[in-house]
């Protein structure tokens, strides 16, 4: 048959509909995707609303931002009734082809990351205004690393987790080199970019050994074959992965010895950026550590548990011993939450739901300390963030009661004072790892917190007790200007009177966030035939 | 066919290999190199030898998954090194004299 008659006949035949050659493409649940799209889609409106629109009035971009992810926290809350009503409502469940949970989890992250892009924005406003480089980038490109974090959150795939991974990065890459009259600010984010770039390499190798070892990328089929076969493939392959993706979790949220671009990056970035890192990008770091080491390889839990204690005890005691040497407000506080990550890495160490939730209650109440900390240390800085010494606190408690006054709160929190969250949020995790039978490491945590007191409670002595600099009564020789009273714009005392007034409230009331966190335990769900 | 009996069998585990040793030399190069352009090559070395471990896996388990996931990769390597050269011509243009890593240094404590 020649090839003209071949397609004749062809032609000849009844068509085949065209649904059967269409590639089947997965269910996707828009109304589990909303939050997500409800942060990133008008993230990019805004940004190219911003090259159209000439004038707009001052403080549009902060509003915007607020306003946005403050949609999207809402909705996010309404899911949270629908996924953590076991009985009436729908219950956690997995939409695109499994690869994305809805669960009580994924949207409590979502809203701890609303909230902190929330205060960020808040405290850029006057910031970038005192620093003249306002405009819509940062807040746009604030929204899209919380999307991406939402996407670490929500992740059932290692490498929708990688994807969500890098849309949380590399925006704040970006953010950190983002004052362009400030050199350390690109130094800020040259050594973050080659250092997030590096343990990003390490996490993907992670996923392709995990990969090879189990044979699927999906945390539910992982832990399924992981369930029915724990010595798969030897477990070589799979305990290297793991390690991989340790030392690639290890370097977002900062533990020792994965640390060392955490105090360069939060002296030199802007402030408000690093608000944003230390409450969102520490968030969502942790999100993804709970979901793939305390839940999909529960099984393995005596493989990796030595190690991730190890890295708790390291990061605990490195973080606050280091944070005592530093005179730099901005530097200490990049010590400081690196032991932080210290604790929350106990609550991920004891691999129990009580430890998940004791990490949640942690990240909600540690996200809005740290946010009202760098509101002050935003307005205490001043024009080109020349200020961040200790020397620029001392005496404001005579020159600026309230602005002193809050600071204490935040810092009081920080160490784990009672009636603070911080208090609650560092007993949560000490109880988690006491009825995980963990002693010695709860002490460890204690001992930390003791040392770790010093840093926070010099910061108060220098703002209360030691005496102002007088040019009147000085030797004669010393004239010190009395230091200009320190600006506070109105979004960034909104920010830090919130951030107070919550800190205080769950320090008074602790039931309210622990009951939420208890109700957001991760899950991982397999996938559906 | 002397030569075909004598020389081994190429299976995925050579590749594996290639793609460890690839990865090692990316990360070590990383480490001691301190042209800023190079330490980009050296990471985007070890992202292709991760596509390497992915394809060749996806090859031994014949599970297209494995290769699907190498777009991914390439697409966010790609991402990375445009944020990462934009952040490199700021510092340069603020720094003109930093041409190695060594001299991107004044932030330390």
């Amino acid at each position: 048959m020649s090839l003209l008659a071949s397609l004749a006949a062809q032609a000849a035949q009844p068509v085949t509909p065209v649904t059967s050659v269409l590639v089947e493409t997965p269910s996707v649940d828009w109304w589990g995707l909303l939050p997500l799209i409800l942060l990133a889609a008008p993230a990019m409106v805004l940004l190219h609303a911003s090259s159209l629109l000439r004038r707009v009035f001052r403080g549009f971009y902060a509003t915007a931002s607020v306003g946005i992810a403050g949609t999207a926290a809402a909705f996010a809350i309404v899911q949270w009734f629908r996924v953590t009503d076991l009985d009436g409502g729908r219950g956690p469940y997995t939409t695109v082809a499994s690869a994305y949970t809805v669960d009580g989890y994924s949207v409590f992250i979502t809203v701890v990351l609303c909230v902190a892009v929330i205060v960020s924005s808040l405290v850029a406003d006057g910031y970038l205004r005192r620093e003249g480089l306002d405009g819509a980038e940062t807040y746009a490109l604030l929204l899209l690393s919380a999307s991406g974090g939402v996407v670490m959150a929500s992740a059932n795939d290692l490498i929708v987790l990688f994807l969500g991974l890098e849309v949380l990065s590399i925006p704040v890459y970006v953010l950190a080199a983002s004052h362009l009259r400030r050199s350390a600010s690109q130094e800020a984010g040259f050594k973050y970019f080659i250092l997030g770039a590096f343990a990003s390499a390490f996490f993907l190798y992670g996923i392709a050994l995990v990969y090879g070892a189990t044979g699927s990328t999906n945390l539910g089929t992982i832990r399924q074959t992981l369930q029915d076969d724990p010595f798969v493939d030897g477990g070589a392959l799979l305990l290297a992965g793991a390690a991989f993706l340790l030392v690639g979790f290890g370097f977002k949220v900062a533990a020792v010895p994965f640390h060392a671009w955490t105090p360069d990056v939060y002296q030199g970035a802007p402030s408000p950026v690093v608000s944003y890192m230390a409450s969102g990008v520490k968030a969502a770091g942790f999100a993804g550590l709970v979901r793939v080491f305390d839940v999909t390889l529960a099984g393995q839990v005596r493989d990796w548990q030595p190690i991730v204690v190890g890295l708790a005890v390291l990061t605990l005691l490195g973080g606050s011993v280091l944070a005592v040497a530093q005179t730099d407000v901005k530097r200490m506080l990049a010590y400081s939450s690196i032991s932080h990550a210290g604790f929350l890495l106990v609550g991920v160490a004891v691999a129990s739901p009580e430890g998940a939730a004791a990490v949640l209650f942690y990240l909600a109440a540690y996200g809005l300390m740290i946010g009202g900390t760098f509101a002050v240390v935003t307005a205490v800085a001043g024009p080109g963030e020349q200020a961040t010494g200790i020397d620029a606190f001392r005496g404001l408690g005579r020159r600026q009661p309230m602005l002193a006054l809050g600071f204490t709160v935040l810092l009081f929190a920080q160490t784990g004072v009672p009636l603070t969250s911080g208090f609650f949020a560092k007993f949560g995790v000490i109880k988690a790892a006491v009825d995980g039978g963990w002693y010695w490491l709860a002490a460890v945590a204690m001992l930390s917190a003791v040392v770790g007191a010093f840093v926070y409670l010099r910061l108060v002595v220098a703002m209360f007790m030691v005496e102002d600099i007088d040019p009147h009564h000085g030797d004669g020789d010393v004239v010190a200007a009395t230091p200009a009273p320190v600006a506070m714009p109105a979004a960034l005392t909104l920010a830090l009177a919130a951030t107070v007034v919550a800190t205080l409230v769950v320090g008074f009331l602790p039931g309210l966030l622990t009951d939420l966190a208890g109700d957001a335990v991760p899950v991982v769900l397999a996938t559906l035939p | 066919m002397f030569i075909a009996q004598t020389l081994p069998t190429v299976t995925s585990s050579w590749y594996l290999s290639l793609a460890a040793l690839l990865f090692a030399i990316g990360a070590v190069g990383l480490l001691v190199r301190r042209n800023p352009l190079v330490m980009f090559m050296c990471v985007e070395l070890m992202l292709n030898a991760v596509n390497l471990t992915f394809v060749a896996f996806a090859r031994s388990m014949g599970d297209l998954g494995g290769q699907a996931l190498v777009f991914f990769v390439m697409v966010v390597a790609a991402a990375e090194v445009v944020v990462g050269l934009a952040i490199m011509v700021a510092l340069l243009r603020r720094r003109p004299d930093a041409t190695t890593a060594d001299d991107v240094a004044a932030l330390r404590g």
